[in-house]
């Protein structure tokens, strides 16, 4: 549905966007993570066709944005940064101008904002001008217009920016329900969210990709990824962790907690981490100790996010 | 042209969901019959015409209609809606068109509502009803070409003052021109054919015989290229804008 390539973007000497390339099928939900400033919202914009690209083609459903951009438009539903929405309209005028700019009309426009309106749970501030909604409706009215027209393409910029708990939850319910049958992007920088809605994830930095793939993958470049932790009741910690040495596939050995102790195994390169689990489990029962808990490590998303994008924060703060 | 007439008709009742088009219309109307049958005496003339209430508007206009087009573009970029507006369906051009027809629409319904002077020149003697028509549609047209500056003058900042003033400077040049009193003194140093020149650029050379009952093609022409070149202007800076 979405294919980017070589996407660049220039403001006057700074460059916001630099060489971005990446394609959403239907059915997908990628992720856009990256620090602030990382250019994710400019590529938003211009896959969304707001500001044309410096360099490089997108094509949305197959319409050129840049040559052919209203029949690309059509397909895309747009949630911008901050979640603009006309201050001096009630929510409900907002969401039928919205419907008609579409082209819906007649009964086909009174269902569509009904639909949305439920979707959104909107039904009771449909009359209040928007300027007087709180933070949370207001996003959640212009989160409304973005699939007013059950869009294939749906794009959202911090989709759960500035809502609360709850209404985070609900948001990240209904895009991955909605991902079943739409090509979405949306980029956050809370990483929890990255594995509970996407199918596949970008890492953007200054401009470019560093990183992409399932959150799977991209877990899996953690440095604990892979490892086995070893929770007992009690003990003595360098005792068990010497122990823990002994056993082949090891490569090394930390203490994460001493009480309740937690021992985390590190496997070499070449070794298993389920083999590795096994011949812990094995040794725990053997030396009787009082095991509570043990855990193949899964890798962690901030830590690869941490590593990949602060490594560049520092080479250009080392930079003269 | 569904899509224009869906902007415009927003645009209307954001007009009429703040108190700027009451406000522009009261105070028009006010004003306009204050200058008319206080400052120039309608009555007093005894003519049957409405020079009198025509003669003003240039003036009106040059505080008024900035007021009420300054919000046209700035407010968009300052709620950030026009990212919505511009990554919907439609040509950006569509977008400019139907905004400024909704502000004109406005002025329209201001001077639509001055009809009671009409009425009272008619009822005081035979007036030429021609020429107060052609009064009204030079007028408008007027109108619409203070409100494509205004259109541009609103694009090229998110602060609604500022857009306010600079189209007020530069209507006021559009004024000044071409208004006698600064044609004459141009006149004494400048080649008169310049002085001319700069004149034809200029609204009042244009409204002056208008309100005289001249309808010419060529007064309404020079009208619709301010308007065109203005909203074009508008559109390119939209575009630079986005563009970064
Ligand atoms: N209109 C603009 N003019 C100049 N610089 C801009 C503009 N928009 C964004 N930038 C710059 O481009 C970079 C990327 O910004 P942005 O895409 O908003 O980042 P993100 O959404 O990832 O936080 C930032 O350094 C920002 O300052
Ligand atoms: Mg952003």
């Amino acid at each position: 549905m979405i294919q980017v390539r070589d996407l660049k973007k220039n403001f006057g000497p700074k460059v916001a966007v630099n060489g971005v390339t990446f394609t959403v099928e239907r059915g997908e939900v990628l992720g856009f993570l990256g620090p602030n400033g990382a250019g994710k919202s400019t590529t938003m914009r211009m896959v969304t066709g707001f500001i044309p690209p410096t360099e490089g083609s997108i094509t949305v459903g197959g319409h050129d944005m840049v040559e052919n951009p209203i029949p690309a438009k059509r397909l895309i539903g747009y949630l911008p940064e901050n979640a603009p929405s006309y201050a001096d309209m009630t929510v409900a005028g907002f969401l039928d101008f919205c419907a008609e700019m579409r082209g819906l009309t007649g009964d086909g426009r009174k269902r569509a904002v009904g639909r949305v309106v439920e979707m959104c749970f909107l039904e009771g501030v449909l009359h209040q001008s928007v300027e007087t909604l709180s933070k949370g409706y207001r996003h959640r009215t212009c989160f409304a217009q973005s699939i007013i027209h059950d869009p294939d393409v749906l794009i959202l910029d911090e989709p759960t920016d500035g809502l609360d708990p709850n209404q985070k939850h609900e948001v990240r319910t209904l895009i991955r329900r909605m991902g079943e049958k739409k090509a979405i992007i949306f980029s956050t920088h809370i990483l929890e969210e990255v594995d509970a809605v996407c199918s596949r994830a970008i890492i953007i930095d200054r401009g470019s990709i560093v990183a992409s793939g399932t959150p799977r993958d991209l877990k899996m470049r953690s440095e604990q990824a892979g490892a086995v932790t070893l929770r007992l009741v009690d003990g003595n910690g360098s005792e068990i962790a010497a122990k823990v040495r002994q056993v082949a596939g090891v490569d090394r050995v930390s203490i994460v907690s001493e009480r309740p102790l937690a021992v985390r195994a590190f496997p070499r390169a070449n070794a298993g981490s389920d083999d590795l689990a096994r011949a812990l489990g094995e040794l725990a029962f053997k030396e009787r100790w009082p095991l509570q808990g043990l855990q193949v490590e899964e890798g962690r998303l901030d830590e690869v996010f941490r590593r990949i994008t602060l490594s560049d924060t520092k080479k250009e703060a080392s930079q003269p | 042209m569904n899509n224009i007439l869906t902007i415009t008709k927003r645009e209307l009742r954001g007009y009429f969901s703040s108190p700027v088009a009451f406000v522009f219309i009261v105070i028009f109307l006010l004003l306009s019959g204050f200058f008319t049958f206080m400052v120039a005496g309608l009555f007093q003339r005894g003519e049957a015409s409405l020079q009198a209430f025509f003669t003003w508007h240039p003036w009106l206009y040059l505080f008024l209609v900035p007021a009420v087009g300054m919000r046209m573009w700035s407010e968009e970029r300052r709620l950030g809606t026009i990212e919505l507006l511009l990554t919907m369906p439609i040509t950006p051009w569509q977008a400019i068109v139907g905004k400024f027809l909704a502000s004109w629409a406005v002025v329209a319904l201001a001077l639509v509502l001055t009809f009671p002077v009409v009425l009272t020149v008619n009822y005081l003697g035979s007036p030429d009803n021609g020429v107060i028509l052609g009064g009204y549609i030079g007028s408008l047209f007027m109108a619409g070409a203070y409100l494509a500056v205004t259109a541009m003058t609103s694009a090229m900042t998110r602060n609604q003052v500022v857009s306010f003033i600079v189209a007020v400077v530069l209507s006021l040049f559009l004024i000044l021109a071409g208004f006698p009193p600064v044609t004459n003194m141009l006149v004494s140093w400048a080649n008169p054919w310049l002085v001319d020149g700069i004149a034809s650029f200029s609204v009042m050379t244009h409204f002056e015989s208008i309100q005289k009952g001249v309808l010419d093609s060529r007064d309404i022409l020079y009208f619709l290229s301010v308007i065109g070149f203005c909203l074009f202007t508008t559109s390119i800076i939209i575009r630079t804008h986005r563009a970064g």
